[in-house]
């Protein structure tokens, strides 16, 4: 399977990513999207990893496992920021969220 | 043991020090304020005596003796501009001498200032004085010498006028003050005309000082205007500020109305130190006046002209002048004062025709006897309820016998009583040399006015005037009926009388009078003929003792004829003053004989009338126009310039108001609305941040293949 294929898969998802994140109200759901994205970005790592001149190194594979560690961070961060603003606001819609506007 | 060169500016020091300290005192602590004064002058004394006993042993060598100590003081470009102190037999004498009379006017004022308010105030200044004299007196620098010279004119404007609420006292101070100025404004020409020439004010500086050989050469070869050298002309001008420090024709204005002052401070002042400044600064300089670079071509021939020439001139001139004006007056310390002057022409004349010995040794004798004399009219004024009217005084030979037979003492000294008095061996030191120099320096011309008018002529003039106008005073003080209170007594009786008797002074002022006494008379016997120990001294060769010299052809000739003058002088007194007691209202035996000619003696010679029309109202005029200058000229010129300075204000005013006001408050309106529009971007909505993020990658995306495409 040539290289291309995974290129345009991960583009899909990071496309569905996006979009979800952009269209949806709900902050855990934009989170999600977030997430998505972010394995798309995992994803091209792997098959860029895969057809260079040495697959047998081991940096391609050690990337991704920081990248998704970083990734869980950050989603627990974003959990608990999103939780505290529950809290505050009672909701999770962002369209309500807009108290840092200038 | 002798002191070292090094601590020589103790000597000053002490004093000043001593002043500085009084200065911080407290009015109420007499005693700490004159025991401090005196204590130091007293060390200063013994600090000089050393210095002195260092310079006796070794004064003998060829060349003339000379210790020096100098230092960095600042730096003018590559050079260091450098002060020091000199030790020289010229500077010890004058170290023994001023502080030996200072100490003892010092110890008369305890007594003599016992009931002044101000009495801490009178030592403070007192031991500036001192400090600042002996400053003068071992300077090695020009103008080191010129700082303490200036410190001792404000010393003595302070000393005059410290009785500054009598307005007499206050316009002597400014008159002598002022008068002084004048010379040391010349004097001042002089120094900087020397440093632009020799590049250096130190005198002695092994071998590169102003007074050594090699300057004195370089400077007596370079001739200026008039076939004058340069030497002359810098020794001309340094001589003016001696003129106005000692007196002498023409600036002798200020010394008379001096005597405004305390009397202490008219010895001190008048008779020891500060008027011997002068005299000595031309002895300092001696080098300089007597460096003649050859014979001036365009002058007339024969005549051999150098700075001494004029300072013999006007020493002759002055002793002549001074003198005729003390023979009239009543002021028992006027004349006194007159007779200073008088004698200040005798010191300079010495120098001019005899060299620095003949002078020096009148200046150290007359500082005691002047001194002394100074300080018996003191007695006298105290002891006659400070009458200082000599026509209101007589008899008191009766009621003062110790003021009376020093004053006796000093007066004979003045006039030159012969053998045993100091003054006629310094007197006749200076009339031998100016014979000398008379038949030497001023050839006779043809007429008769030639050969009368010499230096010499005048100086035996005088010397009878002196001998005359001091036997006039002492019979009018002493000899007599004692005149104050001729009628009041009569008639308040005997109660009264007692008690407006004069008295004589306490200890503490006829011990010294006692001393400076015997100095009077013992001094005189270091500068014989026979014996010229002084001379020798400070010529630095060895005294030697030969009695034939007294009956050498030139010296028997003036030893004689100036005790024919004395006896003269004093006879012509006696036969006016001494034969019957004056009376009190009685008209001066003088003038009932030639009245105009005593009028011109008693308003002394209208000098003060003539400065008055000349000198002060040209001065008045020339104040009035600077005024009227300033009022119209520079005042007008200031206001334009203000009302110019205001109308640009103004004008800058309307700018900032309507130019920059505006458009800075228009530039912030404008920020402001910018800021307002670009706020709306950050509307607090995550999503349409993202969003932007979004269409800015797509953005980047479709650039970066483009550019691929490009390329």
């Amino acid at each position: 399977m040539p290289l291309h294929y995974y290129l345009i898969f991960s583009a899909l998802l990071f496309a569905v990513g996006l979009a979800g994140a952009l269209t949806r109200r709900n902050a855990i759901l934009v989170l999600v999207g977030i997430e998505l994205m972010l394995n798309a970005a995992n994803l091209n790592f792997i098959a860029f990893w895969r057809y260079s001149p040495d697959p047998n190194a081991i940096q391609g594979i050690l990337f991704v496992i920081f990248s998704i560690a970083i990734a869980a961070a950050e989603a627990a961060v974003g959990l608990a920021l999103i939780i505290s603003i529950y809290r505050h606001y009672k909701t999770t819609n962002l369209e309500k969220m807009d108290s840092l506007k200038g | 043991m002798y002191l070292d060169i090094k601590y020589l500016w103790l000597i000053p020091a002490l004093p000043l020090l001593a002043a500085g300290l009084i200065a911080v005192t407290r009015q109420p602590h007499r005693r700490f304020a004159a025991a401090l004064a005196i204590g130091a002058m007293a060390i200063s004394f013994i600090l000089a005596c050393f210095a002195f006993a260092g310079t006796l042993g070794r004064s003998s060598a060829a060349t003339s003796f000379h210790e020096t100590w100098n230092f960095n003081w600042f730096q003018i470009g590559e050079n260091w501009f450098r002060l020091g102190w000199v030790l020289d037999p010229l500077a010890a004498v004058m170290l023994v001498m001023v502080t030996f009379v200072s100490l003892l006017i010092f110890i008369y004022s305890v007594g003599y200032m016992a009931h002044d308010e101000n009495f801490t105030r009178f030592f403070c200044f007192l031991s500036l004085f001192a400090a600042a004299m002996l400053g003068v007196v071992i300077a090695n620098n020009l103008l080191l010498l010129f700082m303490c010279w200036e410190l001792v004119g404000l010393a003595s404007y302070l000393l005059i006028g410290f009785w500054y609420q009598k307005p007499s006292a206050a316009a002597a101070a400014k008159k002598a003050f002022i008068t002084t100025r004048i010379g040391d404004v010349v004097f001042f020409l002089g120094i900087l005309w020397l440093y632009s020439q020799a590049g250096t004010l130190l005198f002695y500086d092994g071998g590169s000082g102003c007074l050594e050989q090699n300057a004195l050469n370089e400077l007596a070869t370079r001739a200026t205007i008039a076939g004058l050298a340069v030497s002359t002309g810098i020794g001309l001008l340094i001589f003016c500020g001696a003129i106005g420090k000692s007196g002498q024709v023409p600036l002798h204005v200020w010394l008379p109305d001096a005597m405004e002052g305390p009397t202490p401070v008219s010895a001190l002042i008048h008779a020891a130190t500060m008027v011997a400044a002068g005299v000595f600064l031309v002895a300092r300089v001696y080098p300089l006046m007597s460096a003649n670079g050859g014979e001036v071509s365009n002058w007339s021939p024969g005549i051999h002209v150098s700075a001494l020439t004029v300072v013999a001139w006007v020493g002759a001139i002055t002793a002549v002048f001074a003198a005729c004006i003390a023979v009239a007056q009543t002021d028992i310390k006027r004349i006194l004062a007159y007779s200073t002057v008088s004698q200040l022409g005798f010191m300079m004349l010495g120098l001019g025709v005899g060299g620095i010995a003949v002078g020096m040794f009148h200046l150290i004798t007359h500082a005691f006897f002047k001194a002394l004399l100074f300080l018996g009219a003191g007695s006298v004024i105290h002891g006659c309820h400070e009458e200082q009217d000599i026509r209101r005084m007589g008899g008191l030979k009766k009621y003062m016998p110790v003021t009376f037979a020093t004053y006796a003492i000093g007066m004979m000294a003045l006039s030159g009583v012969p053998l045993f008095f100091s003054g006629f061996w310094s007197k006749d030191g200076i009339l031998e040399k100016a014979h000398e120099w008379s038949g030497s320096h001023w050839p006779a011309t043809s007429s008769v006015l030639g050969v009368l008018f010499t230096p010499f002529h005048l100086g035996v003039f005088a010397a009878l005037l002196t001998a005359f106008y001091m036997t006039r005073q002492v019979c009018y003080v002493f000899l007599g009926n004692y005149r104050a209170n001729g009628h009041a007594s009569a008639h308040a009786g005997e109660a009264h009388a007692g008690s407006n008797e004069p008295h004589e002074s306490p200890r503490v002022m006829t011990w010294p009078l006692i001393i400076l006494a015997a100095f009077a008379i013992l001094l005189g016997f270091l500068g014989t003929p026979v014996w010229p120990w002084f001379q020798s001294y400070l010529n630095g060769i060895a005294p030697d003792f030969e009695f034939g010299r007294l009956f050498e052809g030139p010296v028997l000739f003036t030893l004689a004829l100036s005790t024919f003058i004395v006896t003269a002088g004093v006879m012509l007194a006696w036969w006016l003053y001494g034969q019957k007691p004056i009376q009190s209202d009685e008209p001066d035996p003088l003038e009932r004989i030639r009245p105009e000619i005593f009028g011109l003696l008693r308003r002394k010679f209208f000098i003060d009338e003539v400065y008055e029309v000349t000198v002060i109202r040209f001065n008045a005029w020339w104040a009035r126009v600077c005024d009227g200058l300033d009022f119209w000229f520079w005042n007008g010129l200031v206001h334009a310039i203000g009302y110019l300075v205001v109308g640009l204000a103004w004008i800058d005013q309307v700018f900032d108001q309507f130019v920059i006001n505006l458009g800075f408050d228009e530039g912030c309106k404008g920020a402001a609305r910018g800021g307002k529009l670009l706020s709306r971007l950050q509307n607090g909505r995550v999503q349409d941040y993202l969003r932007v993020i979004g269409v800015a990658l797509a953005v980047l995306v479709l650039v970066l293949i483009w550019g691929c495409r490009a390329s």
